[in-house]
């Protein structure tokens, strides 16, 4: 029941408890508690709403880096993910099996703005041993959701 | 020289055969901008990629030619695993006939068994093909009046007083169309001890067999000892995994009858879709787990739908399968049709009248909830408003 109440939020954070206890035929109390738990314990983190900034007049620039580090003795990489998400700049750190070490998802205003954040504030961190900047041309889908080509219904009256 | 009129040439039962009410009431509403329809009978999902992929696959390999008459083997040869696999039933590719849409199974059901004069036990309400189908072929339908307080279900005892010595077959249409009734196990084996002993055939139309909720899953009648000998099985991909454009459905039946109605298949079809087939080989090999989703997320919609009814004072019964729900609106002193109506012009809600899917339906108005869970809330919020108004 627990992972139902999440993966219907997962979907559609904007569902009330009301609704939940509808669809899933338990209390509204239940399900407002266990997603006070789920808060509590850090299960759900956080919400938001997905934009496509392309169809706004804000200009924002993507860039997803791969970054070979050496880890620090003892503290694994755990302590440099830490100081690479601080950063506002950076939506996103991965750990990643592979080829390379971190992933981060980076965006600034242009590529003039993501590429100075690279090479003045991550390139040079001592732990880091190389860096690739790949930038997003065009974002298809993220998170489940589309982007581009918006699923129209276009059924038709049949008779039954 | 008099003018040659083509109509007068018509098929009398053709002509004879009543409009559809509701085509009225989707034209007035077509004209309408801004629609909100709880009142297509069909999935709002669309076909999971890897099976759209699958008959692209097919179309990229040139595979563009008629298939065996019967449909392809290897698409029998996973019907029958299929229906082993989720409904324990013992079939082989020999008892299997791919079809154009479960719509032509039915239709090749009738044409099958029925002759002129015979008599066809149709439950109401129900989809509405059956009648003026068994009627195009000569036969009477004799219709049973499924009651609200029965759950909308068929009971042995109706089915008992239906029969006269010309029955020649009873539609079995579970779960069911527009109520969202099914029959248990233990009521099936009831309907069971009624036909045994007698010469009738039963078409099983269990297009929505996918599509329950309760803890028991669907049981077909074929199940029942002794029962498959005479059941022809009319089942298809549109609803259970939202293949309605691909028009692909089959029928199960003992092989002789099986054999019947491949002949006539093959004069009126010659085949079902080449692609289509090879996308269905797909869904049945790898598409329990779609079927497993889209079923939970209509749960979700059907108890929103129901307990919206409920709350407004409209009497909805448990629907236990299908995507229909079906509340009883009696208590605004509206027939079906005025209820619709009313409802369309006042807040541009469209439902479809009850008495669309049978005589029994008039009082019932069929809410389909292959809606997302916002607009069924949104469909909600207006139905309460008119009722507010009335």
């Amino acid at each position: 029941m627990d992972n139902e109440i999440l993966e219907l939020l997962d979907k559609d954070s904007e569902l009330s408890a009301k609704d939940i206890a509808v669809m899933l035929g338990i209390t509204e109390e239940e399900v407002s508690q266990k997603i006070e738990r789920f808060k509590a314990e850090g299960i759900i983190v956080g919400k938001k709403v997905m934009i496509n900034w392309r169809k706004t007049s804000k200009e924002l620039v993507t860039a997803l880096i791969e970054l070979k580090v050496t880890p620090q003795f003892g503290r694994g990489f755990d302590q440099i993910a830490e100081r690479f998400y601080q950063y506002d700049q950076v939506k996103s750190v991965y750990l990643m099996s592979g080829t390379y070490d971190l992933a981060l998802q980076i965006e600034g205003k242009n590529l003039n703005e993501v590429a100075l954040f690279v090479a003045e504030k991550l390139a040079p961190m001592e732990a880091v041993v190389s860096t690739a900047t790949h930038f997003v041309l065009k974002k298809y889908k993220e998170d489940g959701i589309m982007f581009e080509n918006k699923q129209t219904d276009d059924r038709q009256v049949m008779l039954f | 020289m008099t003018e040659f009129r083509p109509e007068t040439q018509l098929n009398d039962v053709l002509t004879s055969l009543p409009p559809s009410g509701i085509r009225r009431l989707f034209d007035i509403a077509s004209t309408m901008e801004g629609v909100i329809s709880l009142g297509i009978g069909e999935p709002d999902f669309i076909t999971p990629w890897h099976i759209r992929n699958a008959g692209i696959r097919s179309l990229e390999k040139g595979r563009t030619q008629y298939t065996a008459n019967s449909g392809l083997k290897e698409l029998r040869r996973e019907a029958a695993l299929y229906m082993k696999r989720r409904f324990g039933l013992d079939y082989t590719e020999k008892n299997v006939l791919i079809t154009v849409g479960g719509s032509e199974a039915i239709d090749l059901s009738m044409r099958a068994f029925i002759k002129p004069g015979d008599e066809v036990i149709v439950p109401q309400p129900s989809f509405v093909c059956y009648g003026p189908l068994a009627r195009l072929c000569g036969a009477t339908p004799v219709y049973i009046d499924l009651k609200e307080e029965d759950g909308f279900k068929l009971t042995a005892k109706a089915l008992k007083a239906a029969i006269t010595g010309k029955t020649k077959l009873l539609v079995l249409p579970f779960p069911n169309n527009p109520t969202g009734s099914v029959l248990s196990r233990k009521e099936l084996e009831e309907i069971a001890a009624v036909l045994n002993g007698t010469d009738i055939v039963v078409i099983s139309d269990e297009i929505y067999a996918e599509l329950t909720y309760t803890e028991e899953r669907h049981t077909s009648i074929a199940s029942i000892p002794g029962m498959k000998e005479r059941t022809v099985i009319v089942s298809g991909f549109s609803k259970a995994y939202a293949m309605t454009g691909w028009r692909l459905g089959y029928a199960m039946a003992p092989e002789p009858v099986c054999a019947a109605l491949t002949k006539l298949h093959q004069y009126a079809i010659m085949c079902a879709p080449t692609a289509s087939q090879y996308a269905a080989i797909e869904a049945l090999s790898q598409g329990d787990g779609d079927i497993e989703e889209m079923r939970r997320e209509y749960n979700y919609r059907r108890r929103l739908i129901v307990k919206g009814f409920n709350d407004l004072g409209l009497r909805c019964t448990e629907p236990e399968g299908a995507f229909y729900c079906f509340p009883n609106i009696s208590s605004t002193g509206l027939s079906s049709d005025e209820f619709c109506e009313k409802l369309l012009s006042a807040e541009k809600i469209a439902l479809v009248p009850g008495n669309a899917f049978g005589a029994s339906g008039e009082g019932f108005v069929r809410a389909s909830y292959a809606y997302s869970a916002d607009h069924i809330k949104k469909a909600l919020e207006g139905v309460k408003r008119f009722l507010e108004r009335l």
